[in-house]
């Protein structure tokens, strides 16, 4: 295993999911969210009716494909491996508050980065907190930070919530009117099913080879001057701007930016916990996908604290709005308090399994 | 051989491993390691980690497990 051929895989994976991207946008996604995880989950939580916000209700496909796509190269691989029990409620309220910090903010980390190649210049703010938010967490992992060791499960548990995934597409697509819809906004643009469906399957193959990570490539380099997943970072801004070039969805500037907003302080705070949230995890929300695919059950309630943190987000208005001709958007003033809460929350936390784990050291 | 330095990382995901393996490598005037992981994406940061550091690796597996000699 050489190290030229994994940064080889890394560029690949960039550029493919950077790539694809650009053509779920042209195939009908919104704009600069040919992938989202945040929007996507929230999504998904709005068609199972976990909140009533009607402009952000629609089953993504892609995540189906993300989960199982990781699923079948582990199988393949020999990696899948079920596991958990490392901290699972602590990851469930993690998961949740990152999910808060990325829809104040209007995207994950994949879509901040899939923003910048669009030429949205609110998401350099938002990356100035995400990797203020990393820092902050990578002094925690040098005090020793740990959410202790997972054991060994079984393995019909590492299948259960992709086995339960798959039986909610089903239905998805032989009973649609069990689920909520978007009639307009975010939640009624979609690429078709099955382009949606393989866009997932196929970067859920690639990132579960590559380790993609977007929390892990800031993280690594500043731990260990370790360049590999940056590159993918990288290589993902620039294959989404030559490929919103051509498709002529670029546009540089900070206002008429599609589902985004200029109020800089909370672009910042919202990212910020986004990335502080994600180190203290392990990996960004993309990440937590992956690993779901590969068996891990903490990965899974962490994705079931996002699902439930972006229900809380649109059920009691915490949510960022985009910018529109008649508003600035931004979040509402409960907004930016469960941002501060969530920040409290995750600092506690970060101490809380800091000292502990000194003494296992 | 008979003083080679454990990092035991099993059951810990990275970046603990190659944190766990950084600390090690810098406080021990040992040149010799052996780094125990229990997943391929540890496996795999240890040894970017290590061979950056100018050490050789050797992997083997061992059931679930990967062991990793660390030496130079």
């Amino acid at each position: 295993m050489s190290n030229k051929k994994s940064y080889a895989g890394i560029i690949a994976t960039g550029a493919i999911i950077g790539a694809i991207a650009v053509i779920l946008v042209v195939l009908g996604n919104p704009k600069n969210m040919g992938f989202c995880i945040a929007c996507f989950l929230r999504d998904i939580a709005g068609a199972t009716k976990l909140h009533s916000a009607g402009i952000v209700q629609y089953f993504r496909p892609e995540i189906v494909g993300l989960v199982i796509g990781s699923m079948a190269m582990a199988l393949i691989g020999k990696e899948f491996s079920p596991k958990g029990g490392s901290a699972p409620v602590t990851r469930f309220f993690l998961g949740a508050f990152v999910m808060i910090g990325a829809l104040v903010f209007l995207g994950c980390p994949l879509r901040m980065v899939l923003r910048l190649g669009g030429g949205d210049l609110n998401a350099l703010v938002g990356l100035a907190g995400f990797a203020a938010g990393i820092l902050v967490g990578i002094f925690f992992l040098n005090k020793g930070f740990s959410l202790k060791r997972t054991y060994k499960l079984p393995t019909s548990e590492g299948f259960t919530f992709p086995g339960i995934l798959v039986l909610l597409f089903l239905l998805f697509l032989t009973v649609p009117t069990l689920f909520a819809f978007s009639q307009k906004g975010p939640g009624s643009m979609h690429a078709p099913i099955i382009a949606a469906l393989i866009a997932g399957l196929v970067v859920g193959a690639v990132c579960q080879k590559s380790r993609m990570c977007m929390v892990a490539g800031i993280r690594d380099l500043v731990l260990f001057k370790d360049w590999k997943l940056l590159l993918g970072f990288v290589t993902i801004i620039i294959t989404a701007l030559i490929g919103n070039l051509i498709t002529n969805n670029f546009h540089l500037g900070f206002s008429g930016q599609p589902i985004a907003h200029s109020v800089h302080l909370w672009n910042f705070m919202g990212m910020l916990i986004v990335g502080l949230g994600s180190v203290l995890l392990g990996g960004c929300p993309l990440r937590q996908l992956i690993l779901t695919g590969e068996g891990n059950t903490d990965s899974a309630v962490t994705v079931l604290g996002y699902i439930v943190g972006a229900a809380f987000a649109h059920n009691f208005g915490l949510a960022g709005a985009a910018a529109s001709a008649e508003s600035i958007g931004g979040p509402s003033i409960s907004g930016k308090i469960a941002v501060m809460i969530g920040l409290a929350v995750m600092l506690v936390i970060a101490a809380m399994n800091v000292a502990k784990s000194k003494k296992n050291a | 051989m008979a003083n080679r330095e454990i990092v035991d990382a099993r059951g810990l995901s990275c970046p603990q491993p190659v944190l766990m393996t950084k600390k090690a490598l810098e406080s021990s005037k040992n040149n010799n390691f052996e780094v125990i992981v229990d997943n391929a994406t540890a496996k795999e940061n240890v040894t970017r980690f290590a061979c950056n550091a100018g050490y050789r690796v050797k992997v083997t597996q061992d059931g679930e497990d990967y062991r990793l000699v660390l030496d130079k």
